[in-house]
């Protein structure tokens, strides 16, 4: 684990795997509903968890990257179920790239549990993780300038749920009804770094 | 139809409403948002007799024009510009009331970038996670000002400051960002950071309220690996792939992937918000290198 500088008031911690930034985001958030840790923001990401608005980031330097404590207990809370329909337009590119049929990319797909890593790129938008890394998948090479809300896609070790109409690179292997984000209902962001997930295949129509 | 209220006759190149933003939410990808000058947006709240959280118009090189429904109070400040009420010169940095039916027009900035007009009541849009905020990269908050957009008045809650006019920090002429060691600095060469540091950048006019583009020499990376996106933090040295380095600003994305080689000191951001593209930018290193 590593404390990497990141202007006057926050601090970069570094560490070696996704589980652990699970379990390092976790005790985070414990302290600081303890009252043990003043903090603005907790953001979690691919191999680090960042604490910005942190009065003096000096101090926690060697003091946050001693070992933590236990790993978190597992959650109690059953996973978000998203209705999904395998009609991306991308599904014959990822069948072909898991050397497997398409309908085999959905029974896998909506066979895996996932967790929300991170969230980030647009509101509501989590980076999901489950897949085995044999199911990597790359960037399309060229991005569609448009990708509607509700798409669910996959890059690299992530899937992703498209929260509105953006642009983006990710392979396109379903859709979903699921309301990703809405300002107006508490919480505003269906997934949230730590909420687990499954995908649940509707019929076709 | 509400009677405290103001009516866009000329929305001009970008104007917004901003307030304190939206901290807190970055771990849902939401950015922070607010005033990129939130010393000047502060100011005219006070001037107009609002608290520092009012909602506040920014506007960007070329003002606004509104039509008061009725009598309200204003204040202008941020980029100097002139004001006029009712087509009469009124002070800028000062309260000014606007009666109704008649028309404040903002004019250019004649150094600067970005122009405040706080309204006595403040702007009273719907906020979007306790912020009113207009955020460009993410969306939330009300839309940029169009011609015709109705801005609701909130009530007002003290009397406008009793002041001639304020002290305001011109725009400067050269832009001095002093910079500490980012989290990925040891991804760049020593040359690059001696290159951040001695070499001559100018702003980009592709600038915009998410990032201070620069202009300048490409920085040299000593590790070409991906970077896995990590959260990026306010006044963060973000260096794509062309090498000129982006500062981020308010509307910034919650992570990245390009490596962060060094990050602004808050203190300095607002001059980056007022510098006008061409302004020569130099990057100060501070702190332990």
């Amino acid at each position: 684990m590593r404390a990497l500088p990141a202007g006057e008031d926050a601090l970069l911690i570094e560490v070696d795997s996704a589980e652990e930034v699970r379990s390092l985001h976790a005790a985070l958030l414990r302290r600081r509903a303890a009252g043990t840790l003043a903090v603005r923001e907790i953001v979690p990401a691919a191999r680090t968890v960042l604490l910005d608005g942190l009065s003096d980031p000096g101090r926690w330097m060697s003091e946050l990257t001693s070992p933590t404590e236990a790993p978190p207990p597992e959650r109690t809370r059953p996973p978000v179920e998203l209705p999904v329909r395998y009609d991306g337009p991308d599904l014959a590119a990822v069948a072909a790239h898991w050397k497997v049929s398409e309908r085999e990319v959905a029974r896998i797909h909506a066979g895996t549990e996932f967790t929300v890593a991170f969230c980030g790129f647009a509101p509501g938008f989590g980076y999901l993780t489950g897949l085995p890394a044999r199911y990597d998948v790359p960037r399309r090479a060229t991005p569609r300038t448009a990708v509607p809300a509700g798409a669910v896609a996959l890059a690299g070790p992530y899937t992703g749920v498209y929260p509105r109409t953006s642009p983006g690179g990710w392979q396109l292997i379903g859709t979903t009804d699921a309301l990703l984000w809405d300002h107006t209902r508490d919480p505003a962001a269906l997934l949230s770094p730590g909420t687990r997930v499954r995908f649940v295949p509707t019929e076709d129509r | 139809m509400t009677d405290r209220a103001l009516v866009v006759v000329r929305p001009g190149a970008l104007t917004t409403v901003q307030d304190l933003g939206r901290p807190g939410y970055a771990h849902l990808g939401v950015p922070r948002s607010g005033a990129l000058d939130p010393g000047a947006a502060a100011l005219v709240n006070r001037l107009a007799g609002n608290p520092p959280d009012a909602a506040v118009l920014e506007t960007t090189v070329n003002g606004c024009s509104l039509r008061a429904r009725s009598a309200v109070t204003v204040a202008v400040g941020g980029a100097p510009c002139p004001v006029t009420v009712a087509g009469r010169p009124a002070p800028w940095g000062a309260p000014v009331v606007v009666p109704a039916g008649e028309l404040l027009e903002v004019g250019a900035a004649v150094a600067g970038v970005r122009g405040y007009v706080a309204v006595r009541g403040g702007i009273a849009v719907e906020p979007v996670l306790g912020s009113r905020a207009t955020d460009l990269l993410s969306g939330l908050g009300p839309a940029p000002l169009t011609e015709g957009t109705v801005l609701p008045l909130g009530r007002p809650t003290g009397p406008p400051a009793r002041v001639e006019g304020a002290p305001q920090p011109g725009p400067p002429a050269e832009l001095v960002l002093r910079v500490t060691p980012g989290p990925r600095a040891d991804w760049f060469t020593a040359r690059a950071v001696r290159d951040l540091a001695t070499r001559a950048y100018r702003v980009s006019a592709a600038s915009n309220r998410i990032g201070l583009r620069t202009e300048g020499p490409a920085l040299e990376r000593a590790r070409d690996a991906e970077l896995p996106s990590e959260g990026m933090v306010l006044g963060a040295v973000q260096v794509p792939p062309d090498g000129r380095p982006v500062v981020f600003l308010a509307d910034h994305p919650t992570t990245g992937g390009y490596p962060v080689i060094a990050v602004v000191r808050a203190s300095d951001l607002p001059a980056a918000a007022q510098a006008a593209p061409g302004t020569p930018v130099r990057f100060a290193p501070v702190g332990r290198w």
